[in-house]
């Protein structure tokens, strides 16, 4: 394996006593799509200021292609930045925002116009190029502002939330937009955002963050399946919270509810007696009996809600209570509230929290 | 009757300002015995001595716009970026020049800049040139300053300047490239308003003796009857014409981007 693209190592920022950042450290592979994904105010964006220079750590190194830039200036870094407020400059039109980093590095006018015209064609915009900031769509000044990222060919991209100020379709149409643009430039980022579903859809690999800390690192698949942390499973996706009692810690029998559970997963040395903290996504239980789930509990219908394709029931299980989706069936009625009724799952599929 | 009121007011208020005006351009029209005539602009005009003055003052109020906008736009931008909690004194000393009479600062320089001192500025004419400058700056740093900031509040300085600097631009290039073209109006509105007040001037130009438009002013009213009122009429109207022109330049104010906030 080759030595990481862009390091940082064992970073902390404090603001006087309060430490934001603490002992930060990730290794990103070059041309990697990484997100930063946590609750507002957890210290992503001053990690992601850490790397473009805005923000001296208070210890700790930032490492980019084998050197350390830890001292270097922002504007010495070669680093391309998106804003979540798109940050275009006002004076200028669209092309002169895209070439002003190439103007700034004194790169010859033709061959500055065109790359401006290659950018402006990478984000589908060759016909805007005299219009003026103000004249154009958020979700058109965000791609413009891709493009003055990305048109000096920098070594790492970092974007700060950039789609948090767009409605909610341009949101998501942007993000394909944003990662097909990444991967066909094979350029390094760090994606900043407190939307699981943009870091889950877009990313290589996910940082979860929490209070200042990388709180587990993994690729979606892994960060959603296999979270290792009670914050990191409560914050990705929907989860239900069941506390478990061991019964048997030699066959991993577990009492939740009013049932048994053998669990073939590691107990983390718990006793008998001890209560686990598990875990279950909706999509992993269904109602009533089904071939293939190996546990089943006992539970009574509390709630039903009727969303169209599909219904989202709420079952009881002692004090613990599930939520799960069943799909709408036109032939059959939906489950009603109070009904006795079993969920069913397969055992792997339970999580035990730390 | 609700609307008389403010109809009453406007009109006195209106004879209040205008018919001493009138009165004074009539006045400069009657040089020549019976009619009306533009005699004593004509003589005004032919003065060499008002041709001197006021291309000395013109040449002075575009050297201090010009050293105002240097001092004053970097200055109000590294106080927005890095020194925020320092903006309500900042404004304050800016707003000192309102309240410090002029004689007094130009007391200071002469004193501070005298032939036996230890920058002796006021030995050579230049020198005088410059130390006038730098009190008409003063002057004029309440209402650049003020201009400054307001036009600096429109856009996100912080945002753009980091944009910049991960672009590779210095401080140079931001300052030139993009804080000062998206604060060049309200520069403008400050810079005609510095313009009016340089003309005008007549303490400070007059204790260091320099041959301004303001003492040529006081000069001729204190000897002439008719070219005094016409030369009024020309300052008023080279005044009103900065006026019109900050007017007419904020017309021009870039458009606010689309506010993502
Ligand atoms: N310049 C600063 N001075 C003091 N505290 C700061 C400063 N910048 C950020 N913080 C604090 O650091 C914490 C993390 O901020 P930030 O990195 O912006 O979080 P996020 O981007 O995850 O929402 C917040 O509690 C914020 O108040
Ligand atoms: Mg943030």
């Amino acid at each position: 394996m080759s030595d990481p693209f862009l390091s940082i190592q064992n970073v902390r920022k404090s603001y006087g006593d309060v430490t934001v950042v603490k002992d930060f450290s990730l290794a990103v592979e070059q041309g990697e799509f990484v997100s930063f994904l946590g609750p507002s105010g957890c210290g992503k964006t001053t990690m992601l200021r850490i790397v473009a220079g805005f923000e001296e750590p208070s210890a700790g190194n930032v490492m980019i292609g084998g050197q350390d830039v830890t001292g270097l200036r922002p504007n010495q870094r070669n680093i391309g930045m998106v804003f979540q407020s798109y940050a275009l400059f006002p004076n200028m039109t669209v092309a002169q925002n895209v070439g002003f980093g190439l103007k700034v590095a004194g790169v010859p006018k033709a061959e500055a116009a065109a790359r401006v015209d290659e950018m402006l064609n990478l984000i589908s915009l060759p016909q805007l190029g005299d219009r003026y900031p103000y004249q154009l769509s958020g979700g058109q000044q965000q791609r413009v502002a891709l493009a003055r990222a990305m048109a000096g060919k920098p070594q790492v991209l970092l974007l700060d939330e950039p789609l948090s100020a767009l409605d909610a379709k341009v949101r998501v149409s942007l993000r394909d937009e944003i990662r097909a643009i990444q991967k066909a430039a094979g350029i390094t980022t760090i994606f900043v955002t407190h939307d699981q579903e943009e870091a889950l859809s877009m990313s290589d690999r996910i940082v979860v963050m929490h209070g200042g800390m990388a709180e587990q690192v993994g690729t979606p698949f892994e960060i959603y399946n296999r979270p290792t942390t009670k914050f990191v499973a409560g914050f990705v996706g929907t989860l239900n919270m069941l506390d478990g009692t061991v019964t048997d810690p030699a066959t991993g029998a577990v009492r939740i509810g009013d049932d048994n559970v053998v669990m073939k997963q590691s107990l983390n040395g718990a006793k008998a007696g001890d209560t686990l903290s598990l875990a279950l996504r909706p999509e992993a239980i269904s109602l009533g009996k089904q071939p293939g789930r190996d546990a089943s509990i006992g539970g009574t219908i509390s709630e039903v809600s009727f969303l169209g394709s599909v219904i989202r029931v709420r079952v009881g299980l002692g004090k613990d209570a599930v939520s799960l989706d069943t799909f709408n069936n036109p032939a059959a009625p939906p489950p009603r509230v109070g009904e006795k009724t079993e969920i069913s799952f397969s055992s792997a599929d339970l999580l035990v929290l730390h | 009757m609700r609307r008389l009121w403010p109809w009453l007011a406007l009109a006195v208020g209106l004879i209040y300002f205008i018919l001493p005006l009138l009165g004074m351009t009539e006045f400069s029209l009657k040089m020549r015995r019976g009619v009306y005539s533009f005699d004593a602009y004509a003589k005004v005009l032919a003065d060499p001595r008002f041709q001197e003055t006021f291309t000395f003052s013109v040449v002075m109020a575009l050297a201090t716009i010009l050293f105002g906008v240097l001092l004053v736009v970097p200055t109000a931008y590294w106080v927005r970026l890095k020194l925020p909690r320092l903006r309500p004194y900042i404004e304050f000393v800016t707003l000192l020049p309102l309240v410090i009479p002029a004689i007094v600062i130009v007391f200071g320089y002469i004193r501070l800049y005298n032939t036996s001192s230890w920058l002796p500025l006021t030995g050579s004419a230049m020198g005088t040139n410059i130390l006038l400058i730098f009190g008409y700056a003063t002057l004029s740093l309440p209402y650049m300053y003020r201009a400054v900031d307001t036009g600096l509040r429109t856009i996100d300085v912080a945002t753009l300047t980091e944009a910049a600097q991960s672009l590779g631009a210095g401080w140079v290039t931001i300052l030139a490239r993009v804080i000062l073209p998206n604060v060049l109006v309200a520069v403008l509105s400050g810079a005609f308003v510095t313009f009016a007040i340089v003309l005008g001037e007549f303490t400070m130009a007059a204790l260091l003796n320099r041959p301004a438009f303001g003492p040529y002013m006081q000069l001729l009213g204190a000897n002439r009857a008719y070219e005094p009122a016409a030369l009024a009429v020309i300052a008023f109207a080279i005044t009103w014409g900065c006026m019109a022109l900050i007017q007419i330049v904020s017309r021009f104010a870039p458009k606010a981007p689309v506010n993502p906030h």
